[in-house]
């Protein structure tokens, strides 16, 4: 899958499965902290992005550590979704 | 039971598609599916948070900002201002839907509601009180005990204010009665009295 896409896609997916109902995918810059002064994100937020890696893109983070470099940001997400998934 | 130095300020009940503010219709619309988050549109919130909500969070949430928007509840400390509330079906819609997710991977965000106390949590982040607070599960609205106990809370404990109430989301159904109990008298209070509580909870 193309980055460009995928990177639309991870947006939808996010304002769904974390009900960020205020939110629309042009809303979030590809490269904004996902975190505090980004979109505001919280800890159960960081769990839901995880279910989300797992449900959508069949991937296990390997420790919460490595969550804390992959949901920097939509970008960082796109790229290890394109090195450690099937998308 | 009354409490003569104790004063109901202000009222809310949201039932059957209606929010009274003070016995009077304040706003009204069908109860489908969308209408807590209608509700949340029409009355004119901005709490981007209240979309990550259950049923019971969101009813809460709309509750406390008809009851509090004309209550100057800032004029007292976090640890003032109190929250007792109850309800027949603790957080049973919160649950049911948190059982259904487990069958693939468990939804974080659904579980964290799977207590009826967590929509006191909510309503305390929103307008930082930081006093005693309880939630009780009853089989039917007990204006005797809520007296009781919210009273204990001001008369021997450091409130100074306290909302309680009804807050039940069953069925698809959503019933909010809440009140603000304060030490002062201001203009149309009531008596803080079972008497009246069920005088407001039945109009």
């Amino acid at each position: 899958m193309e980055k460009q896409i995928l990177v639309l896609q991870l947006k939808e997916q996010i304002i769904k499965q974390l009900k960020l109902d205020d939110k629309k995918p042009e809303d979030i810059g590809d490269n904004d902290p996902l975190f505090v002064e980004g979109l505001g994100l919280d800890s159960i937020d960081a769990l839901e992005l995880i279910v989300l890696l797992q449900q959508e893109y069949n991937i296990k983070l390997k420790n919460a550590e490595e969550g804390q470099d992959v949901f920097r940001s939509i970008n960082t997400m796109a790229d290890y979704i394109l090195t450690h998934g099937n998308a | 039971m009354q409490q003569d130095d104790l004063y109901i300020t202000g009222s809310v009940i949201v039932r059957n598609g209606s929010f009274y503010k003070n016995g009077n219709l304040f706003w009204e619309t069908k109860t489908d599916e969308e209408f807590l988050n209608n509700a949340y549109t029409n009355l004119g919130l901005n709490y981007p948070k209240f979309y990550k909500m259950d049923a019971l969070g969101k009813l809460g949430i709309l509750s406390s900002d008809l009851l509090l928007r004309d209550i100057p509840y800032q004029h007292y400390q976090p640890f003032e201002t109190g929250i007792v509330l109850s309800n027949r079906h603790a957080s049973i819609e919160a649950d049911a839907k948190y059982f259904h997710s487990v069958s693939e991977i468990p939804s974080p965000a659904l579980f964290v509601y799977t207590l009826p106390n967590i929509v006191i949590g909510e309503i305390s982040i929103r307008y930082k009180f930081k006093g005693e607070n309880a939630f009780f599960v009853k089989e039917s609205f007990d204006p005797d005990w809520l007296t009781f106990y919210i009273s204990d809370l001001l008369n021997n404990q450091s409130l100074h204010a306290c909302m309680g109430g009804w807050l039940e989301v069953a069925n698809g159904e959503y019933e909010a009665f809440i009140f603000y109990i304060e030490k002062i008298k201001r203009t149309g209070s009531l008596n803080f009295a079972p008497q009246n509580l069920e005088q407001l909870f039945r109009k």
